[in-house]
């Protein structure tokens, strides 16, 4: 199958965040490459310049999922290209590299640095972010993710997947406004704004002191919002939100997406991709192309 | 990718989630001892390496809204298993849902299980010797490191009470217990024993676990007397191999992942444990 012109093995594909392949490597070895667990590989969001990431505590277990408060921490763009890119390039998946860029300007060097790399398959737009002048998070405006998406869209010729943010009155809006600024996919849905009180002070427990929601618990609303999205877009879906089986793979698929990304479960089990692609492939489902005429 | 350098103080683990049995289960004072055998992983974690624990059933769902995430704990011990695979042993305290329903578990139950993880204990310095310094259910990693020095060792081992003092008789008779209501051994703190020892003479190498205050106790007191301590941290984790970036410590190069970078930290990484 393929995805926006890039070959797949399969429909499992990690949410960008959620798997650290470098450090895998370092815990599992060799039997990590011989048993990868994703058909393609994005990596966590890069910004222009390193982040050391938000104060502990991060986490917080919720009933049927967790919120993290994790702050993009990564060595920055620079950083990532020298030392990074290079081991994920041996993975054997194609990659998918997710950028964030805090304005127009961070966002288009980040598309034309990244994008220049052979090794770079296609880019995923993190737009959960808020617009530093208005201060509107871009990702819930279809003005503002249209003007993002126009911003960069000629700096690169490598597929531009947008990530979109769960926190939109109208999350197909948006998924249109990228389409017609020329977005090639959508991926959605991104972790949902949550926050929990540490149970003796009541002060927010995490030090970020809000965070994202994600797990089966968010299950329900991902599934409505790729439904939403797939009836008024015709470019491809990667669809998430606490998939945990090849049954809840299988729903996204069925609910319009053409490829599934898994998260959290990873988190329990580091193996959880092929199991949930062994299980999806037992239940005769696979990734869908829509066509146009297809579309609603 | 390339191949990373050695790590000799990081056995690997197989890279999914595994089904292990618990064969067997017993209080002990405060704590609970549970063995199970996992069935494929290596026979030879490091002491101070982890494993991520979840029940196979009665995790998450029912009535209880937690768990969901799997639980990390340091093997008190491993022994091969001559069917392939290992025993292990875990020492539990029931402090909230999780560790609550692994504490109930009985013998015959599945127990998900992935590791061992981390990074374990480095060996003493040389010329020195190793001084063990526990504090509760922490004593875990120091059982097994324990046994691998053989009598080489002095073992330190601080409790609340009586009841969670029943953990050291797992060490036998080596151990120095001191509690801090005085019900079992001496009464005080274990950085009390520690400060003699080391004033008495410094060339030691101290490995540590236990809760926060007492690691940087031990920290703050190895620091002072130019003593290397390796301190092994607990930490909330979602997943237990670099993924989620949630169990960060703040060394003296910046965050650090607890459960790739650790959980064993040399002193002198750490400006401060808590």
């Amino acid at each position: 199958m393929e995805l926006c012109g890039v070959e797949l093995g399969g429909p499992v594909l990690n949410a960008s965040g959620t798997f650290d392949a470098i450090a895998a490597r370092r815990a599992f070895g060799d039997a990590l490459l011989e048993r990868f667990p994703f058909d393609a590989f994005v990596s966590k969001t890069v910004t222009l310049g390193p982040r050391q990431g938000n104060p502990p505590p991060r986490l917080w277990e919720t009933p049927a999922g967790m919120i993290n408060s994790i702050g993009l921490p990564n060595k920055g763009m620079e950083g990532f290209l020298v030392n990074d890119l290079p081991e994920l390039a041996r993975l054997g998946v194609p990659l998918v590299v997710s950028v964030m860029g805090f304005d127009h300007d961070e966002l288009a060097a980040l598309v034309e640095g990244v994008g220049a790399r052979e090794e770079v398959a296609m880019l995923e737009l993190n737009v959960s972010c808020p617009n530093v002048e208005s201060g509107v998070l871009v990702g819930a405006d279809p003005a503002e993710t249209a003007a993002a998406v126009g911003a960069v869209r000629g700096r690169t010729t490598k597929p531009l997947v947008v990530k979109l943010s769960p926190s939109s009155v109208d999350p197909a809006a948006v998924a249109v406004a990228a389409q017609e600024a020329g977005a090639d996919a959508l991926s959605l849905i991104n972790t949902l704004k949550g926050m929990a009180l540490h149970p003796q002070t009541r002060r927010p427990w995490l030090g970020g002191e809000t965070g994202g929601a994600s797990g089966p618990a968010v299950r329900a609303v991902a599934l409505e919002q790729v439904t939403a999205v797939a009836e008024r877009t015709t470019i491809p879906i990667v669809g998430m939100g606490g998939i945990a089986s090849g049954r809840d793979a299988a729903d996204f698929l069925a609910a319009g997406a053409d490829v599934v990304a898994v998260g959290t479960e990873s988190f329990r089990d580091p193996g959880a991709g092929r199991r949930i692609a062994a299980e999806l492939a037992a239940l005769g489902a696979t990734g869908r192309v829509r066509t146009p005429e297809a579309v609603r | 990718m390339s191949v990373p350098m050695a790590e000799p103080h990081r056995t690997l683990a197989p890279p999914e989630r595994r089904v292990a049995e618990v064969r067997g289960a017993r209080r002990l004072g405060a704590y609970d001892l549970i063995t199970a055998r996992d069935p494929v992983g290596p026979p030879d974690p490091r002491p101070g390496q982890f494993y991520m624990l979840a029940a196979g059933d009665g995790w998450g769902g029912g009535t209880g809204e937690r768990p969901f995430l799997p639980r990390a704990f340091s093997h008190a011990a491993a022994r091969p298993h001559p069917g392939g695979g290992a025993e292990l042993d875990f020492l539990l305290e029931d402090v909230g849902p999780g560790t609550h329903r692994l504490g109930e578990m009985g013998a015959g139950e599945a127990l998900m299980l992935l590791g061992p993880l981390g990074a374990g204990f480095r060996p003493p310095v040389q010329g020195t010797r190793p001084l063990l310094v526990g504090g509760g259910v922490g004593v875990a990693p120091l059982l097994c490191l324990h046994r691998e020095l053989g009598a080489d060792d002095q073992v330190l081992l601080g409790f609340r009470s009586g009841a969670h003092a029943a953990a050291a008789e797992l060490f036998g008779d080596g151990a120095r217990v001191v509690t801090e209501d005085g019900s079992a051994g001496s009464m005080g703190l274990v950085t009390e024993p520690l400060a003699a020892e080391l004033d008495g003479d410094p060339a030691a190498t101290v490995f540590s676990c236990g809760p926060p205050a007492m690691l940087e106790a031990v920290r703050a007191l190895c620091a002072q007397r130019g003593v290397e301590c390796q301190l092994a941290l607990e930490s909330g984790m979602a997943c237990g191999f670099g993924a989620c970036f949630g169990c960060v410590v703040e060394t003296v190069a910046g965050y650090e992942r607890v459960c790739v970078d650790g959980p064993v930290f040399a002193g002198s990484q750490l400006a401060r444990v808590v």
